[in-house]
């Protein structure tokens, strides 16, 4: 590269067409790890090959359920809880699309915690990136059904006395045929894995462990976004192919991460061309995949 | 016999259920999905066999929170969608009949109604949703419901509904009952080209100039599919033409008053019902579902005894029939509401009658039908 390439300038970012710029700045406070995720996620669909016409994003409701609002595709901001059966509609509606539920983990797991287990059973379809920040943060930090044992919000002020879910356990139970987890600092392995799970049929899930330095953060006293950054770095064990059983985090624990399930098992739709088909003209198109290169761990 | 439209054209026997299914199909629906709940379920039932053979898919979800939000999101695929479901079911689709309201989702939702409050009389009839269709979503909106009386109407009403739904680009409620649903009688549907079908109404404009909640001079916007190119963003939060976020009295003023305004200025358009002999009437028997059926003994008694009785017989039960109950009012000394719930209806026509005729409700609680003599005693009592 000379001199001058390196320094030419660009008027625009190049992922500025893929964001909303009208909707420019977002509401999400400064050092929240929705930022590095949504980067990762709009580079994944970016190098997906998909092409973007044929990408709906589906959110629910909370600080994560905003990304659809941000995101120059057909995107739908559904209610709290029922980002996935939207999507399931929207996915089996027209199969040509690919469907991606970005929402949060009170949404995903609480609210929507039956959704994301039938839909997970079905095999539909649909990529799931949950942002995990361990509390509610758009409601001011309140306790989860991921928030670790003994940890603060403003419903567990003595520390949290209920058995969380793990995020990558619930889903693999359930019938998931992907399942990755990373923290928002991972923003090239987040990046490569969203990009792998997004072309993947079959119900994918890629959990990321986000900071929320406002709320969770400050009611237990793990200092500034960068400080809960820099713990990850210090933290993060990357261990695929880990049983999913054994990846819950504690309140201090270490945070393993990786991809811990990759699988093939027949879709909703596959099931549906094997039961059906033979009897009936069910018009099934398939949902568009290009060849898509996914980068590698270590590259 | 069957044609490739899915219209089953023909003199046939079916239950209301049946018929509700059969109406769905013959409009264009391609897709449902429910959850299992009497005396609904065989809507379900019906289409888990009928929806294959003509390309569409059924699917049945873990609750009616996802089955509402399935049919909105197949919605936005291009497809014409329904649901099925009771009472518990009712409830539970009421949070997302709000999204699809102020997102302007085009979806038809059967109530097959049944003795509540709760689990209630799961196997018994019941005509007490009728507010909660009209108010059981969270904040201010307008719906359109319509209350069929017989397997015929069941059909004939269903495909009405998805024709407004798409007219108004609202959800519709078929407000059917337990009887009616599994009453069995003569069905004819007609061929496919003498059914009235009501197109979406998608973009003129391309993406570039495509403004999703910008209406038309009827108060509805031309509705986008996904996967077309126009990158809508589609939002339960109030929300600008442009489908963003708007969180301001302003834009919640200019939005709640069009997504009312649509149907209430388009009411006269929308509103139907049965009228007969209410010319120089006494008492005006005023029922919808079941209980207008189950009226008309009472009514030929009544008028054995020389009681001049008309009957409004109402199709189109949200929005209400103001106009024609003021008018009504005017000309007759009351009217009879038999309903099978404790004053749900009646009050609408107390409302609309402005003081001007009595009102008397013949109530009933639900796990069957009115007693004829009931209604009969409520005219004479009307009529003195």
């Amino acid at each position: 590269m000379t001199q001058q390439q390196a320094c030419t300038m660009v008027e625009h970012h190049p992922i500025d067409a893929l964001l909303r710029q009208d909707r420019i700045p977002h509401i999400w406070c400064s050092g929240c790890g929705l930022g590095t995720s949504v980067t990762a996620f709009v580079n994944a669909v970016k190098d997906c090959g998909i092409p973007l016409d044929k990408i709906s994003v589906v959110s629910g409701i909370g600080c994560t359920g905003r990304v659809a609002g941000y995101m120059n595709l057909d995107s739908f901001h559904t209610t709290h809880g029922r980002a996935l059966p939207f999507a399931t509609g929207l996915h089996l509606g027209n199969p040509s699309l690919k469907v991606i539920v970005f929402s949060g983990d009170g949404d995903l797991i609480s609210i929507g915690g039956n959704h994301f287990i039938h839909t997970a059973r079905r095999n539909m379809d649909i990529t799931v990136i949950c942002v995990n920040n361990f509390n509610y943060g758009m409601t001011g930090g309140q306790g989860a059904p991921t928030t670790p044992l003994g940890a603060k919000s403003t419903t567990t002020p003595y520390g949290n006395i209920e058995f969380p879910f793990s995020i990558p356990h619930l889903a693999a139970a359930s019938g998931a045929t992907y399942v990755a987890r990373w923290t928002a600092l991972d923003t090239r392995r987040l990046k490569n894995s969203m990009q792998e799970a997004i072309v993947r049929k079959g119900f994918s899930v890629v959990e990321v462990i986000s900071p929320c330095p406002t709320l969770y953060g400050r009611l237990n006293r793990l200092g500034t976004g960068l400080d809960m950054m820099k713990f990850y770095q210090e933290n993060t064990v990357i261990k695929h192919g880990a049983d999913p059983a054994s990846v819950a985090i504690g309140k201090d624990s270490k945070i393993i991460v990786g991809k811990f399930v990759d699988i093939e098992r027949p879709t909703y739709l596959d099931m549906m061309k094997q039961g059906l088909g033979a009897r009936f003209k069910i018009p099934i198109p398939e949902r568009c995949v290009d060849k898509t290169e996914i980068p590698g761990d270590d590259e | 016999m069957e044609t490739e439209s899915g219209v089953l054209t023909g003199e046939h026997f079916l239950s209301g259920n049946e018929a509700c299914a059969e109406g769905a199909l013959a409009a264009g629906c391609r897709f449902f999905a429910g959850y299992p709940i009497t005396p609904s379920t065989e809507v379900a039932e019906h289409l888990a066999e009928r929806l294959p053979q003509v390309g569409g898919i059924f699917i049945q979800m873990e609750d009616e929170l996802a089955s509402m939000n399935a049919i909105l999101g197949a919605a936005w695929a291009g497809r014409k969608t329904m649901s099925a479901t009771s009472g518990p079911g009712f409830s539970l689709m009421m949070e997302n009949l709000g999204l699809g309201i102020i997102t302007e989702t085009p979806c038809v939702i059967v109530n097959v109604q049944r003795g509540g409050p709760s689990t209630g009389l799961p196997t018994l009839v019941g005509q007490a949703d009728m507010m909660q269709a009209k108010w059981g979503s969270h904040g201010p909106y307008e719906i359109i419901a319509l209350c069929p009386s017989s397997a015929q109407e069941c059909f004939d009403f269903t495909v009405k509904a998805f024709n407004l739904s798409e007219q108004y680009r609202t959800p519709v409620l078929v407000m059917s009952d337990e009887v009616v649903g599994h009453m069995t009688e003569k069905v004819v549907i007609p061929p496919a080209d003498k059914i009235e079908i009501t197109k979406r109404r998608t973009p003129r404009v391309p993406p570039e100039k495509y403004l999703p909640y910008d209406p038309d001079p009827d108060g509805v916007p031309q509705m986008a599919l996904a996967g077309q190119g126009y990158k809508m963003h589609i939002t339960g939060l109030t929300h600008d033409k442009k489908g963003y976020p708007v969180i301001t009295e302003e834009a919640q003023v200019a939005l709640i008053g069009r997504l009312i305004d649509k149907i209430r200025k388009n009411r006269d358009k929308i509103i139907q019902y049965e009228e007969e002999q209410c010319e120089g009437a006494d008492v005006i028997v005023c029922s919808y579902g079941i209980s207008a059926r189950i009226s008309q003994l009472a009514i030929q008694n009544a008028r054995a005894e020389g009681i001049k009785v008309g009957v409004l017989k109402l199709i189109v039960v949200w929005p209400f029939p103001e106009k024609k109950i003021d008018e009504l009012a005017g000309k007759t000394k009351g009217f009879v509401v038999p309903e099978i719930n404790c004053g749900q209806i009646s009050l609408e026509v107390e409302r609309c009658a402005h003081g001007k005729a009595k009102v008397i409700l013949v109530p009933h609680a639900g796990g069957g039908t009115h007693n004829p003599d009931k209604i009969l005693e409520a005219i004479r009592r009307a009529a003195a």
